[in-house]
């Protein structure tokens, strides 16, 4: 695909961060609410081109940054328990519960594996019909219809010894609570491109009608970024604030209907508990009784209280963008990707790993 | 994590696809798109297709932003 290239072109680039400079005058706080915008912001070393009236901030869009303790404590007891396999995605695997992480306890006998997707998982529980397994989905509306349509197939295939242990989040309730939060002060949003891709652009109408700030839904190459955070400064230098889709090969204003049907066929919508952003009505998925015979929780209804964060450890101030990584004292020093101590240094998306990995393009 | 990949599809049976990724060919499911061909360009995410790339849309922004730059 020609145009895909395209926009990686360096030429192109470098004529938006001109017309960036040419237009910003007001400062201008944005925040990129998706994790694959903070990596590739970084990656292309984007932060210190532009002008320094522009601060960007990561936000909460790493689905392993923001699961809450406890809910890692959950998965672990169930991973404990004898007959079951657990699966999840890689990065889960790594995040330290209270009592060390899937990965120690796999070290120590537990059937834990890494799979690519939930359909990995169900393949699991047909080659091993003697045994629970169970796929810890964590993630946001991207990610929820993948695990809706998989539950859908296992019902197809007759299988019943495959679960989902749900910890799934929505990111306009995150979204909302971050412009409630005083704290936070943002001037505008760039909107995670393949959550978009799901819900649409309808769904962050709140974001101008209720709030006046702009949003942007942009796309992952260097050209798009630099597009969507234009765009952004000039509504903001305009005074303007409305919902644009930068990444218009891939976003529409009504979002995937068909995924969007699915996700609500075997999901309904409950509070959830977000690290460093509390308890968010209405922020995330829980499976509709309905389909209570693929829920983990039915079968092991295991309740952790909440449970503080690590010790030093900042990550709920960075996940909310009031502190950058290097503000936290262990960060390189007693916390880095070989041994972290929070789950935003654990993830390849989170912002402690981004600032460790790219401390270089910063300078 | 949120990472979704734009492939092209090279063969479709029913519910799924056959895209190359890196040299490797994939299977996908097609359970969240509405019937894409052979040829087209998907986005592929956790093993599922979750969008159809609309090319002429990709061209025309590229058109448009050549222009203001
Ligand atoms: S550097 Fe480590 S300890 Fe500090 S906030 Fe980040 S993850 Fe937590």
């Amino acid at each position: 695909m020609k145009h895909m290239t395209e926009f990686r072109q360096p030429d192109l680039s470098r004529a938006l961060m001109e017309a960036i400079k040419r237009s910003c005058h007001k400062p201008l706080r944005i925040m990129e609410v998706c994790g694959s915008h903070t990596m590739a912001i970084f990656r292309h070393g984007l932060k210190s081109l532009l002008p320094p009236q522009i601060e960007l901030i990561s936000g909460p869009g790493c689905p392993v940054c923001v699961t809450a303790p406890q809910e890692i404590e959950q998965a672990i007891s169930i991973a404990a328990q004898p007959g079951v396999i657990m699966t999840s995605f890689g990065d889960m695997l790594k995040v330290p519960g209270t009592s060390g992480s899937l990965a120690e306890l796999r070290a120590q006998g537990a059937d834990v594996r890494l799979v690519y997707s939930p359909l990995d998982a169900l393949a699991l529980a047909q080659e091993r019909p003697q045994q629970k397994v169970v796929f810890y989905g964590i993630g946001f509306e991207t990610t929820a219809p993948t695990i809706a349509a998989t539950i859908l197939a296992a019902k197809h295939a007759g299988v019943d010894n495959f679960s989902v242990l749900s910890a799934h989040k929505l990111i306009p309730p995150a979204m909302e609570a971050l412009l409630d939060d005083a704290e936070v002060r943002l001037d505008g949003f760039l909107c995670p491109g393949h959550v978009s891709v799901i819900i649409g652009a309808q769904a962050y109408e709140f974001v101008s009608s209720t709030y006046h700030k702009p949003a942007v839904i942009a796309g992952f190459e260097p050209v798009d970024i630099l597009d969507s955070i234009l765009r952004l400064v000039k509504q903001h230098e305009a005074g303007q604030a409305r919902v644009e889709i930068q990444y218009q090969r891939a976003v529409t204003q009504e979002g995937n209907i068909k995924a969007q049907q699915l996700m609500q066929e075997v999901f309904e919508v409950t509070d959830a508990a977000w690290r460093g952003l509390g308890l968010i009505p209405g922020s995330g998925l829980k499976i509709r009784p309905k389909w209570a015979k693929y829920d983990a929780r039915s079968y092991w209804d295991i309740a952790i209280p909440p449970i503080p964060e690590p010790k030093g450890c900042i990550c709920g101030q960075v996940l909310r963008g009031v502190n950058k990584p290097p503000e936290c004292k262990l960060f390189g020093s007693a916390c880095t990707p070989e041994s972290p101590v929070g789950p935003c240094m654990v993830s390849s998306e989170g912002s402690c790993a981004a600032y460790y990995k790219y401390q270089g393009n910063l300078l | 994590m949120c990472i979704a990949v734009p492939t092209k599809l090279i063969k479709v049976d029913g519910n799924t696809g056959w895209v190359n990724i890196g040299g490797c060919e994939l299977r996908v499911r097609l359970d969240l798109v509405d019937a894409p061909g052979v040829g087209e360009y998907v986005l592929v995410h956790a093993g599922f297709a979750i969008h159809k790339i609309d090319e002429d849309q990709a061209e025309a922004a590229l058109r448009l932003l050549k222009g203001k730059a």
